[in-house]
């Protein structure tokens, strides 16, 4: 397997970026424990891709609905990496975990899982998450476990773009007109109570050690740039306690059946149906 | 949003877009785009026309800053260097004796 990305001083190449089929050709096998985490990064970025691509024909302007789409295809292209890799470890496929895994058997924040609403609060959304996802695949490419490494290692790039188009956007509406400037502040309050949730060190995460990043260890400077761009934006960091029942099993969370509906009923109804 | 005018009903302003495509090159008018101002307006033809690594710099530029010649004009504005070789090279002899032209 060869990760290696070459582009020139003068021209980038079209790139040597590792791809799913790679992981699924190679040799690499994840452990148990190993896919139960790239299984808990990969749903984040499946629901999170889910609800975006809703913007899609929905978005205030069509240059905003190719930037929403753009960074929704990102991370369905994170969670076929990371649920591809997962899978090598019970002989499964990505859309084996995609598709026909149920609601409690799901590993998502409920920040990724929570509605659109208006543009304000996805970009709310967009602002924490990316923030978020910025900081664990930064560290994240350090991983002693290399193809979790090289996942980070094209990921990153990808997230670096959607922390500045959340950021840009919180800016704008921050400091745009009165409406805009509550639309958003009213998506970050509405949103504040699940920031905790990713901070928490749910198993398997603890005993990975260097193979995973430990969300807990991300709290502080992921606070931190957050607070950085609201108050940048002219807006107020909510103070409130995070949401009970913040373990990532979907228990607690009102939306993630909604989502799954709409996401596996075609490749339910239509086992092995290809498109 | 108090917009009147049907004309500019809140919509974004539109903006060129130039890319140059590997260093050594001439920034090439690649399309055009709307952006509410110029810092959106790069990273939307960052989306919009680098999708296939098409570029390795971007410019965009406010569409009605640019000056455009009349689409129509062709007599007086573009025909008239016609039949004015000599502002070719190869209208022009050799003189004798010059070895590296």
């Amino acid at each position: 397997m060869s990760f290696a990305s070459h582009d020139s001083a003068t021209r980038q190449s079209q790139g040597e970026a590792i791809t799913p089929e790679e992981i699924a050709s190679s040799d690499a096998v994840a452990d148990e424990a190993t896919a139960r985490y790239a299984m808990i990064l990969g749903d984040d970025a499946l629901m999170l891709s889910q609800r975006l691509s809703s913007w899609i024909s929905r978005a205030p302007e069509l240059e905003e609905d190719v930037a929403l789409a753009n960074i929704a295809l990102d991370l369905l292209g994170h969670a076929r990496f990371l649920l591809t890799y997962a899978g090598t470890a019970w002989g499964k496929t990505e859309d084996d975990l995609a598709y026909f895994r149920d609601e409690e058997e799901f590993r998502s924040c409920r920040l990724v899982e929570q509605e659109n609403g208006d543009f304000g609060r996805t970009i709310a959304r967009q602002l924490i998450f990316s923030t978020y996802q910025h900081q664990l695949y930064s560290r994240l490419v350090h991983s002693t476990d290399p193809t979790l490494a090289a996942i980070a290692d094209k990921a990153l790039k990808e997230v670096q773009y959607h922390q500045d188009h959340a950021a840009q956007w919180t800016l704008r509406l921050g400091l745009g007109t009165e409406e805009s400037s509550r639309r958003i502040q009213d998506g970050l309050d509405s949103l504040w109570s699940y920031v905790e949730e990713l901070f928490l060190d749910v198993d398997p995460i603890p005993a990975l050690g260097d193979v995973a990043v430990l969300p807990s260890s991300l709290r502080e400077d992921t606070l931190h740039r957050l607070r950085e761009a609201i108050e940048a934006a002219g807006l107020t960091v909510p103070e409130m306690s995070g949401a009970y029942g913040s373990d990532r099993t979907g228990r607690f969370s009102e939306q993630r059946g909604y989502i799954l509906a709409e996401m596996q009923v075609l490749a339910r109804q239509h086992p092995g149906a290809t498109w | 949003m108090t917009s009147i005018d049907p004309a500019d009903s809140g919509s974004w302003p539109l903006w060129e877009v130039f890319i140059r495509s590997s260093r050594g090159l001439s920034h090439v008018h690649a399309g055009s785009l709307h952006a509410p101002d110029a810092t959106m307006a790069l990273r939307n033809a960052r989306d919009l026309y680098t999708r296939r690594n098409e570029g390795t710099s971007v410019w965009v530029v406010p569409a009605e800053a640019i000056m455009a010649s009349d689409p129509d004009s062709k007599g007086g504005f573009f025909e008239s260097p016609q039949g004015k070789s000599y502002r070719h090279a190869t209208y022009y002899t050799q003189s004798e004796g010059v070895k590296h032209l």
